[in-house]
């Protein structure tokens, strides 16, 4: 079982110095710290093990270091800055793995590059030794990258020659749309081996600058100081602790605020996230919980109950969201954080980390259902729930012998502009796109409880049922839906939950992923004398060469 | 240089590989020229420049052209382009492509991986003459500073060679990668040379040897299978390249020799008998056996490092692809394509080490690593020879391929010199009984003393049986130049 949950006193992989507001992340993989067997991680190659680090530290930077401006991330070891994902590790990896690796390390990829906008911290890549592929995209993802000079050190995307795969984790539209390379260019870059040194990655604009080596760490550090300067940092964080769970022998997994249930045939999971018991009465009571408080506490347990389920229930192909609760309770919680977001860096953090868990449900390739019951808390940042799935069910009028208070909705002002999808709109936006006075029409509605018909009313629901018709409505749902492909579902929802602009985030999880992924089916790759499977025999590959 | 100073490069640079019709590569090799020379000048110190050198010139490749001797001052060497004659009808010796016409051109896909050998067995030759920079003025004798000359001159040429392969065949990227040759250099802070071993000084003249009869050593094994490339230029010029690599593990071999000869003498002269005393050993000027068997610990060592890890995608591939043989490819008996083969690679486990075999394409580091170490036991057999000769009871040995180790399966690990894993104490507190240590360093140190007079040489090192081109022992083979 893969465990995302990992804590600053067992990282083998990374090290950190804090000194003032800036903070020095240095790349250091163990070689024999591979969370599988089968492959070291030479050359600070990585697998999901050192990426679930990563995606810790960054968290933590946020929470626990919000006094840190800067994040210089370098390398460890001599001569190597990264040389990317681990090759074996992907070579014997299954598909199903490989894609949700790529998942996962976009997702940390995109959470440290938003850290300067969102939150003022800005990661600065310092590159000094090989830095290929998937170590190139760790620097890509970074705000400024900085590279000695030292007719040795070169970036590289050699997926293409090297592996015929594509530079998967944001590589190939990173290189055109953030660093702005002429897309012939960039052609010439992503073919070549061996990448660019020196002066060309610098006019390339593969990197933001190259120095001599004696120019280089004092050139980083004062960058970094000037970078960390930027914007007024808060002096204390909130610890977070370790996140506590009790996973039980039937698959069910429970939190304090979050429960997952397995169907019997684990096809189905709901997962269930209860309400704040009481909210808080202002800023310092929200510091004052810390990590305990509902807000941050719920989302992160929901964040590692999604991680679960994407990578240990591969069978699990529906999810029900469920939440239970006083909506009003969940709405004046997020007024508060909204309220003061923007003078208090731990309601900003909180809403920011919801903004995510949100974006990783919305690329959760399972099929996404809420059921809005009696007794449910659909409010603020839970409503937004219901705008991610692909399908919602409202409970509508008394069902026999369900004393729960009837259901409703509660839309937030937080609907309205908190909790922006990868395409850069809301979850409403999206749900509306083109009916800006639907838009308006609904704002008129936040604050008010909507039950089922009037939900129905304002297209919030897809279905409304009444206890006569609402359980063999729910079961025959859900038993078409393990009826069909379910490649074809992932397919199909991804398409249809991303309607409107692209951004380059959507181009990464779309465009891109979805092309690493056909790529990691086909026998050019993955075949028996594919080049993934030839990689390190020193066979060549032999490829199909048939256009497809 | 400036820009209207006419160079006869068909004069200058011998050469048989057309150079004067071939307008592109002149034009080439005139731009890094400059370069070169200015890397030259800046390297050796200017009284070295001045001096005449009784060097080996080659200016052909047949028996009579490849070792013309003469008194040359050193910035007037004319480093030549040679490569060894053409096969007719050589054709590819291993891999994929075995059996297939030997490639005359760079093949497309290859010419990464091509360049990358190239650069990397071209970073090594100018890095040696780096390390051996401050050398000239501690030479025990003028015959040991011309060998010193004589191999740094060839250093040179070899860098050469790679440059004209750069520039011949590998295009924009390959002149850029020629002139990068000249940007790094050794233990640079800068840019230093791309494998660690080379970025270390060679600090006395024991180190000088052991560094030509080891490391060289090394260089030797990667040309022999890069001579077996299927790439004929590239084959070619490594083949010429082996030529001169063998004078300069003469060099290594005897100049550790001698140092056991004169040590062995001093030891029968003054009667001391146990090679352990190294005191009264150390009280004639000579440098008593153990300590001779430190440096050659350290030196094997660090040269094992440079045959990278045991498991090696590229060293794979570059077989693979028919761009780099194994050692004697030629004679190896079987169907040269290792599709199946296995071949025992040393692993470090918790349980110890053990050998594992692994499909022989990925093996073949480790298969040349080996391959050294039997070269390698030659010339410590004959200084063994002598040992015993003199009725001395020591015998040197090589280390365990796990011991010092800094790359490979072993990298870090407690292993003794006998192969034992100890636990990282003990073997921190014995450590100092098998490396030099700093008072061992200091003491070779103090007898760098420069000897100057034709025919005298320093206490620390006997005479060579023969002379260079068999000139007589009092030969002036450097006329130094007095400022
Ligand atoms: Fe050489
Ligand atoms: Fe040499």
């Amino acid at each position: 079982m893969i465990d995302f949950r990992t804590d600053p006193t067992t990282y083998k992989h990374w090290k950190i110095e804090y000194a003032g507001n800036v903070a020095r992340l240095a790349m250091d993989v163990a070689e024999d710290g591979g969370l599988f067997d089968g492959y070291e991680l030479k050359l600070n190659s990585y697998d999901l093990g050192v990426d679930i680090e990563l995606a810790d530290i960054v968290q933590r930077m946020r929470f626990e270091h919000p006094e840190i401006g800067a994040v210089v991330l370098h390398s460890g070891k001599d001569r190597v800055f990264c040389a990317g994902a681990n090759i074996r590790m992907l070579g014997g990896a299954e598909h199903a793995h490989k894609v949700n690796f790529c998942k996962f390390t976009n997702e940390t990829r995109n959470t440290y590059e938003a850290a300067a906008e969102d939150s003022g911290q800005s990661y600065i890549a310092a590159i000094r030794g090989a830095c290929a592929g998937g170590g190139y995209e760790l620097a890509l993802a970074c705000e400024e990258i900085y590279m000695v000079d030292d007719a040795s050190t070169s970036v590289a995307l050699p997926e293409v020659p090297l592996l015929a795969v594509l530079p998967g984790t944001g590589g190939l539209t990173r290189v055109t749309d953030k660093r702005k390379v002429r897309r012939d260019i960039a052609d010439v870059f992503c073919s070549m081996e061996e990448g660019a040194k020196g002066k060309k990655a610098e006019q390339w604009n593969l990197v933001d600058k190259v120095l001599p080596n004696s120019k280089f760490d004092e050139f980083v550090t004062e960058r970094a100081a000037e970078v960390a300067g930027k914007s007024e940092r808060p002096a204390q964080g909130v610890s977070l602790g370790n996140l506590q769970r009790t996973l039980h022998d039937d698959g069910s997994l429970e939190y304090d605020h979050v429960r997952v249930m397995l169907s019997d045939d684990k096809g189905v999971a709901t997962v269930t996230i209860s309400g704040p018991d009481t909210v808080p009465a202002c800023v310092d009571d929200i510091h004052q919980q810390g990590a305990k408080g509902w807000a941050l506490a719920a989302a992160r347990q929901l964040d590692d109950a999604i991680l679960h389920l994407r990578f240990n229930e591969l069978q699990t192909g529906v999810l029900i969201f469920k939440t239970e609760g006083d909506p009003a309770a969940v709405a004046a919680y997020e007024q508060l954080l909204l309220q003061h977001r923007a003078e208090d860096w731990l309601c900003r953090e909180i809403m920011l980390y919801w903004k995510r868990v949100l974006k990783r449900i919305d690329v959760t390739s399972r099929s996404l259902v809420a059921l809005v019951e009696h007794g449910s808390c659909f409010a603020g940042m839970l409503a937004e729930l219901l705008f991610s799935v692909d399908r919602s069910y409202m409970m509508e009028d008394e069902f026999e012998d369900d004393n729960r208070a009837e259901a409703s909705l509660l839309l937030t002002e937080g609907n309205f502009g908190s909790y922006l999808m990868s395409n850069g709109l809301t979850r409403l936006q999206t749900r509306f796109l083109g009916q800006a006075d639907l838009l308006d029409e609904l704002k008129q509605k936040i604050g008010v409880p909507l039950v089922a018909s009037d939900a129905s009313e304002c297209q919030l629901v897809t279905f409304n049922y009444d206890d006569i018709d609402w359980f063999d409505e729910i079961r025959v749902f859900l038993e078409e839906r393990s009826s069909f492909s379910p490649d074809a579902m992932t397919g199909m929802e991804a398409n249809l939950r991303f309607a409107g602009p692209e951004t380059m985030e959507t181009r990464i999880f779309g465009r891109l992923t979805a092309w690493q992924n056909w790529i990691f089916q086909r026998p050019n790759a993955v075949g028996e004398n594919g080049a993934l499977q030839r990689y390190g025999s020193g066979s060549r590959a032999e490829f199909d060469r048939r256009r497809v | 240089m400036s820009g209207n100073t006419e160079i006869s490069y068909d004069s200058m640079i011998p050469n048989n590989v057309g150079l004067s019709s071939d307008k592109r590569v002149l034009k080439a090799l005139e731009k890094w020229h400059p370069g070169y020379i200015k890397w030259w000048n800046d390297l050796i110190p200017k009284k070295f420049q001045e001096s005449r050198v009784y060097l080996r010139t080659a200016v052909g490749v047949d028996p009579k052209g490849w070792a013309k001797f003469d008194y040359v001052k050193m910035p007037e060497y004319r480093w030549g382009i040679l490569l060894a004659p053409q096969v007719e009808g050589r054709t590819i010796p291993c891999g994929e492509h075995v059996g297939e016409p030997a490639w005359q051109e760079v093949p497309g896909e290859y010419r990464a991986l091509l360049r990358r050998l190239v650069v990397i067995q071209g970073d090594t030759e100018p890095a040696s003459v780096e390390q051996q920079r401050f050398l000239g003025q501690t030479a025990p004798s003028l015959y040991d500073l011309r060998n010193l000359f004589q191999v740094n001159v060839e250093e040179g040429r070899h860098l050469w060679a790679m440059v004209y392969l750069l520039h011949k065949y590998f295009g924009a990227d390959g002149r850029e990668e020629a002139n990068d040759l000249l940007r790094r250099s050794s233990g640079s802070e800068e840019a230093p040379r791309m494998l660690g071993a080379f970025n270390e000084e060679t600090p006395d003249w024991l180190s000088f040897f052991m560094f030509t009869y080891f490391t060289d050593r090394d260089g030797k094994m990667q040309l022999e299978s890069l001579a077996q490339s299927g790439f004929d230029p590239l084959s070619r010029t490594c083949r010429f390249m082996l030529t001169e690599e063998a004078h300069h593990m003469f060099v290594g071999e005897t100049g550790v020799g001698r140092t056991i000869q004169k040590t062995l003498e001093v030891m029968n002269e003054a009667g001391i008998t146990d090679p352990f005393d190294i005191q009264k050993i150390r009280e004639h000027g000579v440098i008593d056996l153990p300590t001779l068997q430190k440096k050659l610990n350290l030196h094997y060592t660090l040269s094992l490092d440079l045959f990278g890890q045991e498991v090696s995608t590229n060293a794979a591939n570059a077989f693979n692809s028919g761009i780099k043989g194994r050692y004697m490819e030629h004679r190896i008996d079987d169907d040269h394509r290792l599709s199946d083969a296995t071949y025992p690679v040393s692993r470090f486990t918790g349980d110890g080490i053990q050998l594992e075999d692994v499909p022989a394409l990925t093996a073949m580091n480790m298969r040349l690593r080996d391959d050294y170490t039997k070269d390698a036991s030659g010339g410590v057999g004959r200084w063994n020879k002598m040992i015993e000769k003199a009725g001395v009871s020591f015998t040197l040995k090589l280390p365990h391929v796990g011991f010092n180790r800094e790359i490979g399966a072993f990298a870090g690990q407690p292993i003794c010199p006998e192969g034992n894993v100890l636990s990282q104490e003990s073997y921190d507190s014995q450590v100092a009984d098998w490396l030099p240590s700093t008072a061992d360093g200091d003491y070779i140190q103090s007898l760098m003393v420069p000897v100057t007079e034709a025919g005298k040489y320093a206490s620390w090192i006997a005479p060579p049986k023969v002379g260079i081109d068999n000139k007589p022992g009092d030969f002036e083979y450097v006329q130094l130049h007095m400022a």
